[in-house]
């Protein structure tokens, strides 16, 4: 068994609401009063929960409370959460940029933290001397630097550029040299927010080929991100935490599923909007969805074909208009788009339908954007994760491709086989 | 003795919980990290006249200039300058306030104007400020050049000057006091800024006070007994007595100022260091 090198014990963190910084000056009297008493600090007992969609009681939240785990050395922990679920505050904790408010955790180890690349980048300085001053900030010494000098100027790609000022860079260059330089680190645990959606796609790419590598090398990764493609192929353990709680630490594939379905509407094949109001607005109404079956039950099979439609009401009349449709993946990786033809519309009600052939969806799960677009490009509403169906497969038969089959969709396709001679 | 290794081998390098102890100070962090202090002096010398077209000469403009308006403002009113050439008397006040108030000022944004960095990465942050007052040595050390010069001129014309050349070997020591002192303020100054920013309209406005009390512009001989006493305990006003004294002969220096001096200064650094170690653990939430 490799050791823990990350150990974390009740830790919480509470912040005041509206005003600047976690108290005020009457509070810190208070505070200082209880503390003369030898009693508890009375604002530890209350705060509430931090859900940022509800209006509260309390001036006092919980931005994190009892987070309990440990990460095992060579570790790579995804941390996910809906926004403002405590993931950034975490790791800020982590990387010692505040302190916690209650509970306490002990790291064994080097830690490198990269909440952000290029900090302290200096615009006047040339490339060479901020990759100096950025490697010194983030806790290099100049031996190491030097000696991986020549690395960092390679992966970055800027070589032609090393000594002029960054501020003459592009937006780009000044991003590649950042990570460049954060990437040839060598902590013994790093600890990655987001930084991965910067520059271009060959880029992210060796940046995610960078990160593997800092893995295999027996270094632990922490890392927190929303792009859950990468969260999947790097992390080998994944921490879901959601209003500023650990719900769910485990197996990748597991707490990322757990993740999806909390978030995504449960999956329903029809849904009738008459009385609520949600997807309406002064111009629209959706008042209901339904995906119809031609198996006659409800489930679904990649030999099911479906016909999904669309009931709404105009409120004013639209000299175009159309509806388009995105069918993604759970990773929110579109399948395909599928959208009606646009035509003048008036006030009225519209059902609108389309239909997917049998054998073209894969054995996946589906996620459905609504777009109702009038002019072309004018979103008139968005039903953002409308609707989210599982595909099953079919029992396969002797002889046929057992293995898993990859790619967003499965289309059957016609296969012309000939044979043209004996030998 | 191998079991007592391996349970150290296995203990946690770095234990974080809400309350440790005020004299819990990572100064041998602060030492880890003298690359970096390094790297930020050189930062901060290679871009402070960039762009600019006089360059480093700037340096010495600004001591020549107001050494000039001084001579001339105060010769007008006839202020004593302890029988010291005017130009030589208030071009050394000038070169070490100027050193004095610029480590001040600096020092005590450290946390305000660094938030962005502060926020996003780890270090032990009195390395900043230790830069600061490094980077303004080195340029109170070319600055120094001026005065020498001056110094030179004065020494071999008529102007009877008596440096106390024994003395010399402490001038160092006055240097050090003076940067010392000056981060103390700073640091403690940027503490308390993190929470409430009045003390950055203080800081801004006292400096330009306190420079008429610390022996910058009125020699200390013309204060008398226990107001000259008072005045001499500030390290700055104490310093600047005695390193006049030791370049020109004239100025108080006396081995109770510099003791006192000493005390309040070892006492300030203590206090700040304290109260700045307290403030760096959650400032980025005050800030």
């Amino acid at each position: 068994m490799s050791k823990m090198v990350i150990e974390i014990n009740n830790l919480g963190k509470q912040y005041r609401l509206g005003q600047v910084g976690t108290t005020t000056i009457s509070d810190d009297l208070k505070r200082w009063w209880h503390k003369v008493r030898g009693k508890e600090d009375p604002f530890l007992k209350i705060g509430e929960e931090n859900d940022r969609s509800v209006k509260g009681n309390s001036d006092y939240v919980w931005a994190l409370k009892d987070i309990n785990f440990s990460v095992k050395q060579g570790e790579v922990l995804g941390i996910v959460g809906n926004n403002g679920a405590g993931k950034s505050t975490l790791l800020k904790i982590l990387s010692r940029t505040t302190s916690p408010t209650l509970g306490e955790y002990k790291i064994k180890g080097r830690v490198a933290s990269l909440l952000e690349v290029g900090t302290g980048f200096h615009p006047d300085l040339t490339g060479r001397e901020n990759v100096f001053l950025n490697g010194a900030i983030l806790g290099m010494t100049k031996l190491e630097i030097q000696k991986s000098f020549d690395e960092i100027v390679a992966f970055s790609g800027v070589e032609r550029y090393i000594d002029t000022p960054v501020k003459r860079y592009s937006s780009g260059m000044y991003v590649r040299l950042a990570f460049a330089v954060a990437a040839h680190l060598n902590p013994e645990i790093l600890i990655v927010d987001e930084v991965l959606a910067v520059g271009d796609l060959d880029f992210q790419k060796k940046c995610l080929g960078k990160m593997k590598d800092v893995s295999t090398q027996g270094r632990t990764v922490l890392f927190v991100s929303h792009n859950l493609s990468a969260v999947k192929s790097l992390c080998t353990q994944v921490a879901l935490i959601e209003k500023g709680k650990l719900f769910e630490i485990g197996n990748t594939g597991k707490v990322i599923n757990t993740y999806l379905s909390r978030n995504l509407s449960e999956s329903a094949l029809s849904r009738n909007f008459l009385n609520v109001d949600l997807y309406t607005n002064d111009e629209f109404k959706l008042i209901e969805y339904n995906v119809e079956l031609n198996n006659g039950s409800n489930i679904i099979y990649i030999s099911t074909g479906l016909t999904l439609h669309f009931k709404f009401q105009l409120k004013k009349s639209m000299p175009s208009f159309f509806v388009g449709v995105h069918v993604n993946n759970i990773y929110d990786e579109c399948a395909f788009i599928t959208s009606s033809n646009p035509h003048p519309a008036d006030e009225g009600i519209y059902n609108y339908s389309f239909s997917i052939p049998p054998h073209f969806l894969n054995d996946k799960t589906y996620i459905l954007h609504v777009y109702f677009v009038k002019n072309s490009n004018d979103v008139v509403c968005l039903a953002e994760n409308l609707i989210k169906f599982e595909v099953n497969d079919l029992p396969r038969k002797e002889g046929q491709y057992m293995g898993e089959y990859i790619g967003l969709l499965r289309p059957e396709l016609n296969w012309e086989v000939k044979k043209l001679s004996n030998s | 003795m191998k079991i007592s290794k391996k349970i150290n081998k296995s203990e946690w390098d770095i234990i974080v919980s809400p309350q440790s102890s005020i004299f819990h100070l990572n100064l041998k962090e602060v030492w880890a990290y003298r690359d970096l202090i390094i790297l930020l002096v050189k930062r901060d010398l290679t871009t402070l006249y960039k762009q600019t077209i006089l360059g480093p000469l700037w340096m010495f403009i600004q001591p020549i200039f107001t050494t000039l308006i001084y001579t001339f403002t105060f010769g007008q009113a006839k202020l004593s300058t302890d029988g010291i050439p005017p130009i030589l008397f208030y071009l050394i006040g000038q070169t070490f306030w100027g050193y004095f108030s610029e480590c001040l000022t600096k020092t005590s944004t450290t946390f305000i104007s660094n938030a962005s960095v502060f926020g996003k990465v780890y270090f032990p942050r009195l390395v900043v400020p230790v830069s600061i007052v490094i980077s303004n040595l080195i340029k109170l050390g070319i600055q120094l050049s001026l005065l020498l010069i001056i110094y030179l001129y004065y020494s071999t014309t008529a102007h009877a000057l008596s440096p106390q050349w024994k003395l010399f070997i402490l001038l160092p020591l006055f240097i050090a006091m003076i940067g010392v002192f000056s981060l103390s303020l700073g640091i403690l100054f940027s503490s308390v800024t993190t929470k409430y920013r009045d003390f950055n309209f203080l800081i801004t406005f006292a400096i330009q006070l306190v420079m008429f009390i610390s022996c910058v512009v009125l020699p200390a001989s013309m204060f008398n007994g226990k107001t000259q006493f008072l005045m001499l305990c500030n390290p700055v006003a104490g310093c600047m007595e005695a390193i006049k004294h030791i370049l020109t002969g004239s100025g108080v220096f006396s081995s109770t100022f510099i003791l006192i001096n000493t005390i309040v200064t070892l006492f300030l650094l203590a206090v700040s260091v304290i109260l700045f170690n307290r403030t760096e653990k959650s400032f980025m939430d005050t800030v």
